[in-house]
């Protein structure tokens, strides 16, 4: 049967082209793999290859012509013992179907507008059921016992990074973890955190569930393509058949005088990524209930920690098997006057400044958003509509940060309840200073948060 | 297809291989350089978008290989992967229909040429990042061992993916670990329009391993047979425990790097004297008519039936429709814990 010659898109973008030369004549045969004509584009002039073999039986473009759309037929292609009388009818029958573009252009709206949901309610479910005994533990250590404890629950949990095993970690929250668990789950990497991030996504594809330590996130950089493009987007490509249940765990954010490259906070970056999920703990019973919630996670979560926060105690339920759902927020205080929304360690220039505003008469609402994906706009949304102004703390830089998200969607879902801007105190827009002094102001400050909140409530 | 049963070595090219064997091996090549040079057809018509690497004259590499595998064994690849995909035994319909997009392919269509994956297969992707599948397949490795399994896993890696930095960390590791995993450095000699000779000084890709103390060797990868050879000996390398080996399999590509590739790095007369004097699936055919295993009619009628195959993935390839706009939000988060052991 005779096949027609379409002429053919030679890149992603191509639509049109030259038939610039034909290097075969009617009546020549071609085999596999011929050229049998240059096309030109407005990139390049690329050789055309054949696919079939055959006798070219009739050019139907000649050769210099401009403008020869994708697919129009350029030649009719006969087989042995074929002639051009034989083709009319039959060649058409080969033309190729059309990929359907009739589907509308755009996503369907309905998956994504709000109009139809409901006021926006605060989850106020509490932690932990009532009664329960506390312990008083740092952040350091409720992180250990949330690791242990998954490890103890899970075979196939393991924990990798440099300086975790032998050494106990850089910061000591594995201490002890190797002598319990032994060197095939708690594992001593070499300074390679691209090298050991893929393997661990590897180990994620394979079955296990691994818990990465970096020793701070200013090294995941080095690791942030696997982070991404490899564990964040698998589950989508692979259309579900597969993804990466593993978490990236370390300090994120600025310690103290440790320059610039050892000090940024990566929040609004992995926020911004669908596929990760991305936590930040402040109080160690949320470090030690969003961690063991992280572990059992079926998807790449991003656990944000912070080095300064490591030896802050707080109250944490004695309790079995204490867990954090994610995309649930905490109000640390009830307030009328104005929201204040921070996470991480943001958290407590948000309380200092709250205290500081209750001695003026200034009554704040402060809510810890402890997962920044899912994030709780509910329980935000909820409260700016009774308070009717927000201000969003958070150390991280000013452009594009999460405090510039919530002011969006803020504006966006409770436009009409704002009687003020809603301000975003930020680290401020430097490379982080070594300086002392300088560093101090690099951060956002308490008194920035009491001077925004005063702002807003026009005092 | 990774069930194959051994043979012995030959002193002689072909003379100690059985009929099966060599007949499966032909067809294997055949069936996926059908199917590349029809993929390169429908993105000529416009049905495949975006980038299309074509795995035309490497073909011996990744049949080579599968023929020294056994199930339970794992690989990994770059975007380069139709071949490493139908080698292993996943379906060329979903393969075809992927590339076109459609909810018949192995990602539902939202993966691409580039991404796909079968975990029944152990197929564990599809990279478009150079470089980034060679931890990924340590890390499968390790998840073997911790597992106290004996599989291995192939990671296939390219000659211009040999120079990223990552290998080398992986190599560290995966040597230090002692890890069942082969690396296979797919040297088709360019890098796009990249040389080998214009990327780096050092003579041979395999040998950088030794840094690390990992053995290797160089394969010629147009022939299937000392591809598969070498593959036995790295697979027995990794099964005994002993750690990772790494196989430069030295092929050649016969297309563009994708599918708009001007090909002015290199003449045509070099391509064609590959295809004319080296060409593996030739190769095998020469043999399979000597060792007087195969009559050139049973050859034609393979040859048949192959078309047959990719013509019938090709047409569901475009009748499957485009995936359900609903797909768009699904798929982003698991929600049971993935089955991925
Ligand atoms: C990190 C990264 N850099 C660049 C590219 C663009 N790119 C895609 S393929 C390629 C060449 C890779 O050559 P090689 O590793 O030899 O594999 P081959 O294509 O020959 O199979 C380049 C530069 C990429 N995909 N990823
Ligand atoms: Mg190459």
């Amino acid at each position: 049967m005779a096949t027609e010659i379409l002429m053919p898109a030679l890149s992603p973008t191509m639509e049109e082209g030259t038939l610039a030369k034909w290097l075969k004549k009617e009546g020549e045969s071609v085999s596999s793999g011929d050229i049998i004509a240059e096309i030109e584009t407005d990139k390049a002039t690329m050789e055309f290859e054949a696919v079939d073999e055959g006798v070219i039986g009739k050019i139907l473009i000649p050769e210099g012509t401009a403008g020869v759309k994708v697919n129009d037929c350029i030649a009719i292609l006969l087989e042995e013992g074929e002639s051009m009388d034989d083709v009319d009818s039959s060649a058409k029958s080969e033309a190729p179907a059309a990929p359907q573009d009739d589907a509308p252009a755009s996503v369907p709206a309905a998956a994504k507008s709000e109009d139809d949901t409901p006021a926006p309610q605060a989850n106020l479910d509490p932690d932990w059921p009532e009664g329960t005994p506390m312990k008083q533990q740092t952040v350091r250590e409720a992180l250990r016992d949330a690791m242990a404890e998954e490890m103890r629950g899970d075979e196939n949990v393991y924990l990798m990074g440099e300086e975790v095993a032998q050494y106990q970690g850089a910061y000591k929250i594995s201490q002890g973890l190797l002598d319990e668990f032994g060197d095939k789950r708690v594992v001593d990497t070499p300074i390679t955190e691209h090298g050991f991030a893929g393997i661990a996504v590897g180990a994620a594809f394979g079955g296990l569930r691994p818990i990465v330590e970096f020793m701070t996130f200013n090294f995941a950089m080095q690791a942030i393509d696997h982070i991404i493009n490899s564990a964040a987007k698998t589950l989508y490509m692979s259309g579900g058949q597969m993804g990466a249940p593993m978490v990236f765990r370390g300090p994120n954010g600025a310690a103290a005088r440790v320059g610039a490259q050892h000090s940024q906070d990566y929040s609004a970056w992995y926020a911004q990524i669908p596929g990760l999920k991305v936590a930040i703990p402040y109080s160690a019973a949320d470090a030690k209930g969003l961690l063991k919630s992280a572990i059992r996670d079926p998807n790449p979560v991003i656990f944000l920690e912070n080095e300064i926060l490591y030896g802050k105690t707080f109250d944490v339920p004695d309790m079995d098997d204490f867990t954090v759902p994610f995309g649930k927020a905490k109000i640390w205080r009830e307030g009328t006057d104005v929201t204040i929304v921070s996470f991480g360690i943001g958290m407590t220039y948000a309380l200092e400044a709250a205290e500081k505003l209750a001695e003026e008469g200034i009554s704040a609402e402060v809510i810890d958003l402890r997962t920044l994906r899912p994030l709780d706009y509910d329980t935000v949304l909820a409260s700016v509509m009774k308070t009717n102004r927000c201000v969003t703390v958070e150390e991280g830089f000013p452009v594009a940060s999460i405090g510039n998200h919530l002011s969006a969607v803020i504006m966006e879902r409770a436009f009409d309840y704002l009687d003020a801007p809603v301000i975003n105190c930020t680290g401020k827009d430097v490379p982080m200073p070594y300086a002392a002094n300088l560093e101090k102001l690099a951060l956002t400050t308490t008194a920035e948060v009491v001077d925004a909140v005063k702002k807003v409530t026009y005092r | 297809m990774a069930t194959r049963k051994a043979s012995g070595n030959a002193a002689k090219p072909g003379a100690n291989v059985s009929k099966d064997d060599l007949l499966s091996y032909y067809r294997d090549m055949l069936l996926i350089r059908r199917f590349e040079e029809k993929a390169g057809q429908l993105y000529g018509m416009g049905l495949i978008g975006g980038f299309c690497h074509l795995y035309i004259g490497q073909e011996a590499v990744v049949v080579g290989l599968e023929a020294a595998a056994k199930e339970g064994d794992k690989r990994v690849t770059s975007y380069r992967d139709h071949g490493h995909m139908l080698a292993c035994g996943m379906d060329a319909k979903g393969v075809m229909a992927e590339l076109t997009g459609r909810e018949g392919g192995y990602s539902k269509g939202k993966g691409g040429s580039m991404h796909m994956f079968s975990k029944e297969k152990h197929f564990y992707g599809g990279h478009g990042i150079v470089g980034a599948q060679v931890p990924i397949g340590a890390g499968l490795a390790f998840a073997d061992k911790y597992k106290g399994n004996d599989n291995v896993t192939f990671a296939y890696f390219g000659d211009g993916a040999a120079n990223q930095g990552q290998v080398y960390e992986t190599y560290n590791m995966a040597q230090l670990w002692d890890l069942p995993v082969v690396f296979v450095i797919e040297n088709n000699q360019y890098a796009m329009g990249t040389s080998v000779q214009r990327s780096t000084k050092s003579p041979s890709l395999w040998q950088r391993g030794a840094a690390y103390g990992i053995a290797g060797e160089e394969v010629d990868g147009m022939d299937v047979l000392a591809v598969k050879e070498a593959g036995e000996k790295a697979v027995a390398h990794c099964r005994a425990g002993n750690g990772p080996y790494i196989l430069e399999v030295k092929t050649y590509r016969y297309r563009g790097h994708s599918m708009s590739d001007p090909a002015k790095y290199r003449s045509r007369d070099e391509v064609q004297k590959m295809r004319e004097e080296r060409d593996a699936i030739e190769h095998v055919r020469q043999l399979l008519l000597t060792g007087e295993h195969a009559s050139e009619d049973d050859l034609k009628a393979l040859d048949k039936e192959i078309k047959g195959i990719v013509n019938e993935s090709a047409e569901f390839a475009k009748e499957s429709p485009e995936p359900a706009l609903e797909e768009l939000w699904t798929d982003i988060y698991a929600e049971a814990a993935p089955q991925n052991a």
